[in-house]
């Protein structure tokens, strides 16, 4: 598992979790795990976001939401991307996850079941409508970088895994 | 420019993947299925995402004011340093696997050595790309198996295609002089050191999906110097012609 500290001032905290994925709207960026630091300096907020697909192009949404809320809450704000650490699902936080099955998307299990999905061995991948493990691969890749397209062989029933991303 | 060198480094890594980017996004609407039409624009997504970081790099390190997009869309043919392999036209999608094998084998193996260069902005970059690029080989890799062990027509093209884009693999590990400069300072990748564990791994692949590695020892090349294929212009004339028609427009 990949850790690196999060540097966020709790002033900030409630603020930044008011701001959601553009793309999947029941994710906040902070259990999404793209906020890596929000400090204060001289009454200027500066935060860094990390992308979770070099190509997404939520980030620059992202960036211009947090301005926006920050200029709201009475904060002036400069949002800087960063590339390192690169970002991994296992940032994604427990709520985060839960909000994503919740939402009809299967979220990231490890590489390994990945691999397995890839490999036709064991079935791992949840469906989240019905909960069967008998689902099976469409696509590696789904609706956005960050998503494949699975299908319940069970509920026949066609929805999103979070690729695992390590 | 101070730093020519590495300007010149830059772009040799990124123009193969703006170049790829632009060939995978020519499907978009137009895949063979549903689903490769969207993981060919996936792939393509990543790929420019990826060239926004090292030309925004770039363009730090040219100063003279050039942008991004300036860097992406206003250069001449012969500016280019793209290799041969990544502008050649989708033509099938036997070829268009075919290309994306050849080069994702490639371009993995250079993301783990650029992962450990010296200079922090490009090993950021190349940590955050190969994750992205290990699902691309995978993906093509998967293809490559699925049409040469498929029937007897998938395995022909996909063979046609494996024949005729094998003239383009040996320029990927030729050295340039911007190669050698950033090698001797720890910066760059030394392409000739990844040549051997390059055809150990397609030709296990091709063994794998029941093709035969071509033996040809003939090879082209021109690209990394900026004599490219004749594709290379309408291919530019696609990519700029926004940029040209309205110059200096944004999204």
């Amino acid at each position: 598992m990949t850790t690196t500290e999060q540097h966020i001032n709790p002033k900030l905290v409630k603020v930044l979790e008011s701001i959601s994925d553009p793309e999947i709207p029941v994710l906040s960026i902070m259990d999404m795990g793209v906020v890596r630091s929000a400090v204060i300096e001289n009454d200027i907020v500066k935060i860094e976001i990390t992308p979770t697909y070099s190509g997404c192009p939520a980030m620059d949404v992202i960036g211009d939401d947090i301005k926006r809320a920050m200029q709201k809450a009475g904060y002036k704000a400069e949002v800087d991307l960063i590339l390192h650490p690169a970002w991994t699902t296992d940032w994604i936080t427990p709520r985060g996850r839960k909000a994503l099955e919740d939402y009809g998307i299967a979220a990231p299990l490890d590489e390994e079941a990945d691999k397995s999905v890839l490999l036709e061995g064991k079935q791992l991948v949840k469906c989240p409508q019905c909960g069967s493990t008998n689902t099976k691969m469409i696509s590696q890749f789904g609706s956005t970088a960050c998503k494949a397209q699975f299908q319940c062989n069970d509920c026949q029933e066609p929805f999103d895994y979070f690729k695992c991303l390590k | 420019m101070k730093n020519k060198n590495l300007y010149n480094y830059i772009l040799g890594i990124a123009d193969n993947s703006l170049i790829l980017g632009q060939r995978l996004g020519e499907l978009c609407g137009h895949g063979p299925s549903l689903e490769t039409d969207i993981a060919c624009t996936n792939m393509s997504l990543d790929l420019l995402g990826q060239v926004r970081s090292y030309y925004q790099y770039g363009a730090k390190i040219a100063g003279d004011g050039r942008t991004e997009d300036d860097i992406a869309m206003l250069r001449k043919e012969r500016e280019y340093f793209n290799v041969l392999l990544v502008e050649q036209p989708n033509t099938d999608f036997g070829y268009t696997m075919a290309r994306q094998f050849l080069f994702d084998v490639y371009h993995f193996l250079m993301l783990t050595e650029l992962e450990k260069s010296t200079d922090l902005n490009l090993s950021a970059i190349a940590k955050k790309s190969i994750k992205e690029v290990s699902y691309h080989k995978r993906f093509s890799s998967d293809w490559i198996k699925r049409l040469g062990d498929g029937t007897e027509e998938s395995h022909k093209r996909i063979q046609t295609a494996i024949n005729d884009l094998w003239t383009y693999t040996d320029e990927l590990f030729h050295q340039t002089e911007a190669d050698k400069a950033m090698v001797a300072e720890g910066v760059g990748v030394d392409v000739t050191k990844l040549k051997d564990a390059y055809y150990e791994e397609v030709n296990a692949v091709l063994e794998e999906a029941t093709l035969s590695v071509p033996e040809s020892k003939y090879f082209q090349k021109g690209g990394k110097q900026g004599i490219h294929t004749e594709h290379m212009g309408y291919l530019l004339a696609d990519l700029q012609y926004m940029q040209r028609t309205y110059p200096n427009m944004e999204w």
